[in-house]
């Protein structure tokens, strides 16, 4: 026998070091081994509370993101025309002199010629401030194309929303329905309460167009057609209704089901809440048979019935308009099911499980708890049916109230923050009262002063917007204005296509941070390139002027901008996962983050947030500089994660504050808290004790506790609005009422999309007139693998998605004599695309699809211009207009009327076969140069080999 | 040719794939190829990784692929490494020894130094769970990550291998497969854990779990599929005071 030697205990790395991934958007807690000053392996650190040991595989691909040869290594200054990718190399001190010199001509003369807008970034409690400290109004991050009717919508509802802010009860509910998840958010907390879900026998439907990743391991998959899954919720609650299926005290106590609303037609005061005392809510009480206020203990307000105030006004409970609405026949199954493509009796099972569980299924945890009002329970009830809903859902321009009638469905239930339930997350819920107002009225905006309040907001009526006296939208993406009033996240789609117009007014700077705007971030990509290197013939400049761009890769943006700030990788970079953000709180604790520099940078880079606190402090602005005008953080990032406070005692961080770090939440600055942090494996984690962990909307003592943390600003109960009196304002402003209305051309659709309760209507798309020639349903997904164009670069992923070709269903195949690999036109009304199909059964029959952000320029990410993302990748974008066919004489854009959500899913097509010819994807782009002295890309990668002993 | 272990020990190391949660995410595969690159049979070396038609040294793939149409079908995430076989075809025609199978636990090994790279013993597995490193001109494969299970160097929590440590559904389960007390053995058996083409007859030690069976309209959650109305009693809403009828008591 041969004697094999295996060395069976090799030494690891020279040093573990824990940070946060950033492989995706869901902040997991990693260790990092580094062995020779290289990463050698990445893994999840098993004490997060987000992954808890796992990672997924865009995590574990982290080595190939930190040394990506699509890095950039210097700044950058345009040399050549914009788009050509010809750049000169220049040092930080040129390059931060041009960026201030530019940034403070605009602050001093109308701050509203910056356009700042942050991408997929984590520091946006950092960028916002620095925003709002410059003075611009024209701040906000990914959000608007990306979820913000998730956010919205839930918020306005419930002071919470799906994914950051809350989770379903994985280790307890008992019947999960998810809706429109695009593979990833979130990555691992998903896989996992899938995974622990269907091992304990609970039952999983995904509701989705396309049975992939999540969808392919549920117990029932419903192929829905794309936007129309409002319908679908609506037609449960329909039968919920019908049957008496909802529960009913906890509507009455901790929903404003029994709030009294006026019915008063034509009125300006009709579907508002009547109010008593101190603008109290009032209900009828069903015992005195008088007027009381909800919210009080003892109150036993009706949830249905006609009453009459003292002043002889007529008030109904809010529950018997919702009831009204959805008992209507036209949500009835057998009415909706053509439409969503979902057989009627499968609504009307679904309801029926629904309702089995969550009231024959109960399950009851034996914790005494007390309510707001003082109220003691014995115990704590759960309705075990729980929901998560995503990206399908959100990117419709019905989104907003689709996603509100999810939630409307899960408090009809009872399920909310209950034992098996859907969850919220800490520092969440936030009633409306913790959440700011917009900011960047005519009023708000002075030169060389910073803005007064944050910029993004949560609208209340028409008084909040962002418009001056003639109606006209104050913000460059037009974000609070009569186009999109509860616009939460801003509307970063637009900023290009508004600028390059000059509508609502011209700007001079673009100031732009990750994300990947001048390829697939972008709508009508085409037109977008065409639109940043477009010349204004009275200057003969650019239409946008001058674009200042960070990013660690040399992605097809950085081919636009004039002025490059390379940024570091995630590995390399303070970062903080922050309370004032999203952090990594869970429903059963309260939680923050940061990353840490792991390795150092090799080249001539500096972390963004770094560079932009020098940026504040070179111009002066007010919290970046000591009064002697000396930088306030001259240790960057790291001394403001620190030494920032945004109120007295709230900073960046939660953990190990005041002076002696034995605080958490709020307290002073503590000047050894990162080390605490990186002591604690870069989190802090504060778990709930139990009498606490459920009902927290309503639950006195956590409202008590959360309050004294600084999460919210009062310890008034959060009570759900099933009815929204926020959007009963704008509509009543549509009506004719108030002060502020909107203008003529926009009545009809505030009065449609400010419906008080969640309603139903079929997206801008499928109304316009000649859509019957585009009868299919155009949409992406998120291969599980990837996050974006930095996932679809990597050396690792690309080997696992190299190209994306178009799905398409079996019997369109037949239909229009389509083969696997056959070439085909795919065309809308704005756009065409000349792609590759696949067949497939697993997709709604109407509806086309392909993978996300696959597709790349040529010339971009140091990948072979020839390579298959190229020649057989392609995007979706082309065919997505950005704005929809103007009716009104103005234009509007293809978002949701409500949030202004990106509309990306709307899109509506129609296939031809391709004859014969050129076997490429069409549109193809000139190929970018690159820029100087990056380093060859290797023919053969032998990572690893050096880490190995004896090797052959 | 190249003998099996004449007196292999009962120990059969191996894993454990559960089918009905693996959701394809490329975790494992991933994972494993950022350990190993670095491991025993480092590097797991990728040629063109930049440029047209990259491609690399994998000891775990996960293929998706539809099986049947309709109701009926259903789309599969497979993740497919070495199956440690108990008569492992790749150990036997292997003509220098370089191939073979270890007496104590019976992973399937490569010791590189002997390896020749003559491919025989990839054309032999009918798994296609061989990867060859043209670069280096060997034969490499899942180590089951002997460098990992036994290491002294880790804490004994980590001594799995990273597939199934980095796994987010827990589709991925490591032990012994010879012990029919293990967590694994009694998974095989409680979930009907089956081989990989049986019909080879080269006894696979890895097992995948077959789906559960669907919770759909066929095993549904309750009898009845429709719910009876209940306005008609008390007018409109009566139910709802009906339903409240109890309110005040706290419970």
């Amino acid at each position: 026998m041969q004697d094999h030697k295996v060395e069976l205990s090799p030494e690891g790395a020279d040093e573990v070091k824990y940070t946060t991934c950033y492989m995706c958007a869901c902040r997991c807690g990693i260790k990092v081994h580094i062995k020779d000053n290289q990463v050698k392996y990445i893994e999840g650190n098993r004490n997060h509370p987000v992954n808890q040991g796992v990672l997924c595989g865009k995590g574990s691909a982290g080595i190939m993101q930190h040394n990506s040869p699509a890095r950039l290594k210097k700044p950058l200054k345009r040399v050549g025309p914009r788009g050509s990718g010809e750049f000169k190399e220049i040092d930080w001190e040129e390059a931060l002199d041009i960026a201030t010199a530019w940034l403070a001509r605009a602050r001093a003369t109308n701050p509203r010629k910056l356009a700042f807008f942050t991408g997929r970034d984590q520091s946006q409690s950092l960028t916002s401030w620095w925003a709002q400290q410059f003075g611009t109004p024209n701040y906000a991050a990914h959000g608007g194309f990306c979820s913000v009717n998730m956010a919205a919508a839930g918020l306005y509802t419930m002071g919470s929303a799906f994914w950051e802010f809350g989770e379903p009860d994985w280790d307890r509910t008992k019947y999960f329905m998810m809706f429109g998840v695009a593979e990833d958010h979130d990555s691992n907390p998903i896989k996992r309460g899938l995974g622990k879900l269907k091992t304990r026998g609970a039952k999983y439907i995904s509701i989705n167009p396309v049975k992939t990743g999540y969808s392919a391991i549920a117990d029932e998959w419903i192929g829905i057609r794309p936007g129309t899954d409002g319908l679908f919720i609506l037609s449960l609650i329909h039968e919920l209704l019908r049957a008496g299926k909802v529960d009913a005290e906890y509507l009455q106590r901790y929903t404003n089901a029994s709030w009294l609303v006026f019915d008063a037609p034509g009125t300006a005061d009709d579907g508002l809440f009547a109010r008593g005392e101190n603008d109290e809510p009032q209900c009828w009480d069903r015992q005195s048979g008088e007027l009381a206020n909800p919210k009080t203990a003892g109150a036993n307000g009706a949830l249905n019935g006609q009453y009459q105030l003292p002043d002889g006004r007529k008030v109904r409970p809010s529950f018997e308009i919702l009831a009204e609405r959805y008992l209507d026949d036209k949500y009835a199954p057998d009415t909706v099911a053509d439409q969503c493509g979902v057989p009627a009796a499968t609504i009307k099972r679904i309801a029926t499980e629904l309702a089995h569980v969550a009231f024959e299924e109960e399950i009851v945890i034996e914790q005494p708890w007390t309510d707001w009002t003082g109220r003691k329970h014995d115990k704590m009830i759960g309705r075990p049916v729980s929901m998560h809903a995503m990206r399908g859902i959100s990117a419709h321009s019905n989104g907003f109230h689709t996603c509100r009638s999810i939630h409307i469905l899960q408090l009809l239930l009872g399920s909310v923050d209950c034992p098996g339930g859907w969850r919220f997350k800490a520092p969440y819920p936030k009633g409306l009262d913790s959440l700011p107002r917009p900011s960047g009225r005519p009023d708000q905006v002075t030169p060389n002063t910073p803005l007064r309040g944050p910029h993004l907001g949560f609208t209340r009526g028409p008084e909040d917007l962002l418009i001056d006296d003639d109606g006209k939208p104050q913000r460059i993406d037009k974000a609070f204005s009569w186009d999109a009033p509860m616009a939460a996240h801003g509307m970063m789609h637009m900023v290009i296509s508004n600028a390059w117009k000059g509508d609502p007014y011209k700007i001079d700077t673009l100031f732009m941070y990750m994300a990947n705007m001048a390829w697939n971030s972008s709508m009508n990509t085409d037109e977008t390139i065409k639109m940043l290197t477009d010349v204004d013939p009275d200057t003969g400049d650019y239409k946008i002027p001058r674009i200042i761009y960070s990013d660690a890769y040399y992605s097809e943006t950085v081919a636009y901008a004039d002025l490059i700030l390379p940024d570091t990788t995630y590995l390399e970079r303070w970062d903080c996962i922050s309370m004032l953000d999203r952090p990594i709180g869970h429903a059963d604790g309260a939680g923050d983050a940061i990353r840490q520099p792991v390795m150092e940078p090799d080249r001539d880079v500096r972390p963004f947030q770094s560079v932009l606190l020098d940026l504040g402090a070179r111009l002066g602005l007010s919290g970046m500089v000591n009064e002697d005008g000396t930088p306030k953080y001259p240790d960057g990032y790291r001394d403001y994660i620190t030494y920032h406070e945004r109120r007295p005692g709230i900073g960046l961080l939660s953990g190990w504050r005041g002076r002696d770090g034995k605080d958490t939440g709020t307290g002073e600055a503590n000047a050894h808290q990162i080390e605490e942090y990186i002591k604690h494996q870069c989190f802090w984690h504060e778990e709930f004790p139990d009498q606490i962990k459920f009902y927290k909307h309503v639950n006195k003592e956590y409202l008590e506790y959360a309050h004294k943390k600084g999460f919210i600003v009062n310890e008034e109960p959060i009570i759900a609005q099933l009815y929204s009196e926020e959007m009963q304002k704008f509509r009543l402003s549509a009506d004719g009422h108030g002060e502020i209305q909107p203008p003529d051309n926009r009545r009809d659709r505030i009065r449609e999309a400010f419906d008080p309760l969640p309603t139903w209507y079929p997206t801008y798309e499928a109304r316009i007139d000649g859509v019957e020639e585009y009868p299919l349903y155009a949409i992406t997904q998120r291969p599980m693998v990837m996050y974006h164009s930095w996932g679809t670069q990597n050396a690792w992923l690309r080997q696992i998605h190299g190209q994306n070709a178009l799905y398409i269903s079996n019997e369109l195949g037949r239909k229009h004599d389509l083969a696997n690999d056959d070439w085909a036109w795919l065309t809308s009304r704005s756009g065409r695309i000349k792609v590759q199909v696949k067949l497939m059964d697993g997709v709604e029959p109407n509806t086309v699809w392909t993978w996300n952000a696959i597709g790349k320029r040529g010339g971009a990410w140091r990948i072979d211009p020839k390579s298959s993302e190229v020649k057989d990748g392609f995007l979706m974008n082309h065919l997505i207009d950005e704005l929809l066919p103007t009716k009104t004489g103005t234009q509007l854009s293809n978002s949701d009327p409500v949030t202004g959500q990106a509309a990306w899913y709307d899109a509506r097509v129609k296939i031809e076969k391709a004859s014969p010819g050129t076997e490429e994807t069409l549109p193809q782009f000139p190929i970018l140069s690159e820029p100087p002295d990056l380093p060859q890309t290797p023919k053969v990668s032998r990572f690893g080999a050096t880490f190995r002993k004896g090797g052959k | 040719m190249t003998s099996l272990p004449a007196n292999p020990s009962p120990t059969k190391l191996g894993l454990v794939v559960d089918l009905d949660i693996c959701v394809g995410c490329h975790a494992c595969a991933v994972n494993c190829k950022e350990w190993n690159t670095g491991g025993y049979h480092a590097p797991l070396t990728d040629t063109n990784p930049d440029g047209t038609d990259p491609s690399g040294v994998w000891f775990n793939r996960v293929h998706a692929f539809e099986a049947g149409e309709g109701k009926a079908g259903r789309t599969v995430h497979f993740p497919r490494s070495c199956l440690h076989c108990e008569d492992a075809p790749c150990v036997t025609v292997c003509p220098t020894g370089a191939s073979y199978k270890r007496d104590e636990d019976g992973i399937v090994l490569i010791d590189e130094s002997m390896c020749i790279g003559c491919k025989l013993c990839s054309w032999s597995c009918p798994y296609g769970a061989r990867e060859y490193d043209a670069d280096v001109g060997v034969m490499k494969k899942c180590t089951l990550c002997i460098d990992r299970i036994y290491n002294e160097n880790m804490e004994i929590v980590d001594r799995v291998p990273a597939c199934v440590a980095t796994c987010p559904a827990g589709a991925r389960h490591f032990g012994d497969l010879g012990d029919p007390a293990s967590d694994v053995s009694r998974l095989v058996v409680d979930r009907d854990g089956y081989d990989l083409m049986p019909e080879m007859e080269i006894r696979p030690t890895n097992k995948y779990l077959p789906p559960r069976p669907r919770r759909d309209e066929d095993g549904a959650i309750t009898a009845a599929t429709s719910m009876e109305d209940a306005s008609p009693e008390g007018g409109f809403l009566g139910w709802v005071d009906k339903l409240l009828s109890g309110a005040g008591d706290v419970k």
